[in-house]
């Protein structure tokens, strides 16, 4: 068997890029290998996202990391089609960490998060694609001594029509002359919709031909030569620190070979899994008990912060606003307010957190392999756990068993844990969180709290909305660094709290930030998934208290908006809102996520006696712009929608004296298949500019049970998720 | 003490302690990587094998289970992805992560292999047994489907 060390990404290249500094100018000889995706490019460089071998080979680079959305496709597919490349010769590559090249522009560094890639990677990839197309035509323009004019492309051939003359993009490739200042074009000269071969077809995605044989690579399928195997007990609550260490039991391991105290917990290096398994088990740690999270209880919590935010005596900071909410208020011929609770929830990406780090015997030089949603901080977090510079340091990133948020904070915790071990070990280990680890050191969904107050005219349209939103800080943890950068505005936390597509004239949205200390991150559907939660089930509760149809109610206030009055009338259609079924009910849910349009029908049924409700379909429209790939913008959708049933029925995390209180699937119940609805999906066809679909239909689902339950039972659920026994107490 | 078994038709052997899981036996020691470790507890699927032909969770089979047993990993389900539920899961686009999805497989493999055609109940009835937090659910059923009727 080979191992896989022989067949790692080892890009000389990439090294001496980032060891000098140098821009991209220089061609690799050609190596071809059809095994997509590939870990180097090959042939002339035509700027840093693109090489053409001799042979034909295309090599696009991919900025966006793979978890299973899908983008690190969409991404070189948007470059090729600009390109006019045959897609059958394109080798797909993941950039190095160069962030001044290849950045995401949203968030200044590399990072796959937030459902963006397409969306801002979009024009520029077209951009690349176009200019280095004009280059090829240039080229053959000069060789043929014709006017550039003349010519047109076929897949990777420039053809020029007259002579009957045709130049495949590899042939020009072995004489082209780059100029140094790339040919410029105008938006009109890119290609029309009409004429796309690859964006709207649903082409392969890269990877999926090895995900169906075990043979697509994940981080913690690595094997080095001479590696040992990593377990940390790391410390319950962040910020406490190991105090006493008994390790007796754990040294008579068979197959230990060390115990190795770290600042956040203890690690263990073995010879085989089993073994590093057993030691991590064996010790016995205690901690210090100065960090922040000890003592906190998380319904305390809750309750504490409910209390806040219904006491409309504290101010909190004003996180959006439009016009005059406090006179509109006052004004008002009537009112309405509620609250609205969400639990912490956890990731559960089916890969535990794990990676491979091998640091050299001085420590001055480091190589890492890990499935990251962020090479910088990955590389970056390597860097200054070593105390090196980051051109020290070498990033293989693979594959990702999901993320969902999980796999990008600033502090690169799991990495780090190779790191720190491998260095102490002296010679290479891989790390692999259990299961029991990944929850009980999980980064949650944060807790909140929403208190909400509407006001209507004397003709029953809402006109004023207030939101009091009481939760626990994300990014400030997660990211501190976009936290500055992001003048301290926590948008993990607070995005969907404004009324993104509605027409409500008056709106405030307070912030009542708190800090529990503990541990959070984003999580699919970030803010969105708790405060849509609370706005469109408070959206529903006012149509109901009116008398008025909740669809007709969300029409009104959208009549200035037709592609999301288009989106939610499809949405009806499809479901066939009006009809009455026995013993169940459909629940209508709409978001404006970014520039995505979404909207969700649930029908639900409801066991009484045990509080188990049932959810039977979800129909789902989407209009996203353009869909790059549209089977999987519909895949994406199930994707979410699954997601988001998991957030509203079951999973929750609670905490005592700081420590999770969860521990695997027995405990924290993830959706199975005979839970799963029947999902029925449309992507609404769009020549906007494509925003995302990675996350959008998640936080529609809640809501929309919700709001089924209300039209079935008549009684309205408050607290997120909806288990057995909160259903049950709803229904008295 | 060793222990013998055959995996994917090829003799292979372990020293690993009885109580190991199979499934670090399967991964770190025969370095077939295909088989995931999701939970360790039972409860995933993502580590499902056959053992003598039946489907099995590998992190809880023990090695002092398996001596003379003849083990199949999704890497032995057929040498070129051709098994009507891998060109099934092709045509359907069924992976995203794809972390799950060795499991999956397998796992309808088993159940194809006790019943060629079954019903859509008995499907989600054996396929509860494995998670996949991409939620492919939905696909997993219509290519398990498609497999029995093409297979
Ligand atoms: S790892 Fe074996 S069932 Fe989850
Ligand atoms: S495809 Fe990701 S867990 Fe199933």
């Amino acid at each position: 068997m080979t191992d896989l060390a022989t067949r790692l990404p080892v890009s000389r290249r990439q090294f001496m890029v980032g060891a000098a500094g140098l821009t991209f100018a220089f061609a690799l000889p050609g190596v071809t290998d059809a095994a997509l995706p590939a870990s180097e490019r090959v042939g002339k460089e035509f700027n840093p996202w693109l090489s053409i071998a001799p042979d034909g080979t295309i090599t696009i680079m991919s900025a966006a990391t793979e978890m299973g959305q899908g983008s690190m496709t969409s991404l070189p597919l948007i470059l090729a089609e600009e390109l006019d490349a045959d897609w059958s010769r394109v080798r797909i590559v993941p950039v190095p960490p160069i962030d001044r090249l290849y950045s995401n522009p949203a968030y200044g560094m590399i990072y796959t998060a937030g459902s963006n890639a397409v969306r801002v990677y979009f024009q520029p990839l077209r951009m690349f694609g176009a200019q280095a197309r004009r280059v090829l035509l240039d080229n053959a323009a000069k060789r043929w001594g014709v006017p550039v004019e003349e010519l047109t492309t076929e897949p990777s051939v420039v053809v020029h029509a007259k002579s009957g003359r045709r130049l495949g993009y590899g042939e020009i490739a072995t004489f082209a002359e780059i100029p140094d200042k790339a040919p410029e074009i105008k938006p009109d000269q890119l290609k029309k919709a009409s004429a796309f071969r690859l964006i709207g077809k649903d082409v392969m995605r890269i990877e999926v031909p090895e995900k169906v044989n075990g043979r697509a690579q994940f981080a913690i399928d690595v094997h080095l030569p001479g590696m040992l195997y990593g377990a940390v007990v790391r410390a319950p609550v962040e910020g406490a620190a190991p105090d006493r260490i008994d390790d007796a039991k754990a040294r008579a391991v068979a197959g230990m070979v060390k115990v190795i105290r770290l600042p956040y917990g203890v690690g263990v290096v073995a010879e085989t899994p089993w073994a590093a398994f057993e030691a991590k088990r064996a010790l016995a740690v205690t901690w210090t008990r100065t960090a922040k999270a000890w003592g906190f209880d998380s319904d305390a919590g809750l309750a504490a912060f409910t209390a806040t935010a219904r006491d409309l005596s504290q101010p909190g900071s004003e996180w959006f606003k439009a016009g005059d909410l406090r006179d509109a208020l006052g004004k008002a011929a009537t009112a309405m307010d509620a609250t609205y609770l969400s639990d912490y929830a956890y990731h559960a990406q089916m890969e535990p957190l794990n990676a491979v780090a091998s640091v050299s015997a001085s420590g001055d030089a480091a190589e890492i392999w890990t499935g990251t949603q962020s090479p910088t901080t990955a590389h970056e977090a390597t860097a200054k756990a070593l105390g090196i510079s980051r051109d020290k340091v070498k990033l293989n990133t693979f594959l990702m068993g999901g993320g969902f948020g999980r796999r990008g904070p600033r502090d690169s915790d799991f990495t780090v844990d190779a790191v720190l071990l491998a260095k102490q070990a002296g010679r290479p280990v891989k790390v692999m969180w259990t299961r029991e680890d990944d929850i009980q050191n999980g980064r949650f969904r944060p807790l909140s709290a929403h208190y909400l107050r509407a006001g209507m005219d004397s003709s029953g349209r809402l006109v004023a909305w207030h939101h009091r939103h009481v939760g626990d800080r994300v990014t400030p943890f997660f990211d501190p660094v976009r936290y500055e950068a992001n003048k301290r505005r926590d948008g993990i936390l607070m995005a969907g709290t404004e009324l993104g597509g509605y027409d409500v004239p008056h709106q405030l949205v307070e912030q009542l930030y708190q800090d529990t200390g503990v541990r959070t991150a984003p999580l699919r559907g970030i803010g969105f998934v708790a405060n849509k939660f609370a706005t469109e089930s408070f959206m529903d509760e006012i149509a109901r208290q009116r008398g008025v149809d909740p669809l007709q109610f969300r029409l009104g206030m959208l009549a200035k908006n037709p592609r999301a009055a288009k989106i939610v009338e499809r949405v009806a259609a499809m479901a066939d809102w009006r009809r009455e079924r026995k013993g169940r009910a459909l629940g209508l849910a709409y978001i404006d996520y970014s520039g995505t349009q979404v909207a969700g029908i649930a029908e639900v049924s409801l066991d009484r006696t045990s509080g188990q409700i049932a959810v039977h379909d979800f129909w789902c429209t989407i209009d996203c712009g353009i869909a790059i790939q549209p089977d999987n913008v519909v895949a994406q959708s199930e994707s979410s929608i699954v997601y988001g049933l998991g957030i509203a029925l079951s999973e929750r995390i609670t905490i005592k004296d700081g420590v999770v209180q969860q521990s695997n699937f027995y405990d924290y119940h993830v959706p199975r298949m005979n839970e799963t609805p029947m999902m029925h999906i449309e992507v609404i066809p769009s020549d906007n500019v494509p925003t995302g679909v990675g996350q959008m239909a998640t936080p529609l689902v809640a809501p929309a049970i919700g709001n089924a339950v209300a039209r079935l039972a008549g009684v309205r659920l408050r607290h997120a998720p909806f288990t057995p026994e909160r259903v049950k107490q709803a229904l008295g | 003490m060793a222990t013998n078994f055959v995996v994917n038709g090829r003799r292979a052997s372990t020293d690993a302690p009885p109580a190991t899981p199979l499934l670090w036996v399967i991964r770190e020691q025969l370095k077939l990587t295909g088989t995931k470790f999701g939970c360790g507890t039972g409860l995933c699927g993502a580590c499902t094998i056959h053992v003598d032909g039946k489907r099995a969770f590998s992190c809880q089979t023990q090695v002092s289970e398996i001596a003379g047993k003849s083990i199949t990993t999704i890497e032995g389900l057929s040498p070129d992805s051709s098994h009507p539920l891998q060109k099934a899961w092709l045509a359907a686009q069924v992976p995203q992560c794809g972390y799950c999805q060795s499991g999956q497989i397998m796992s309808a493999a088993a159940l194809l292999k006790e019943v060629p055609k079954p019903t859509r109940a008995q499907i989600v009835d054996h396929m509860s047994a494995n998670i996949c937090r991409c939620g492919t659910y939905q696909r997993i059923v219509g290519a398990v489907e498609r497999a029995a009727r093409e297979g």
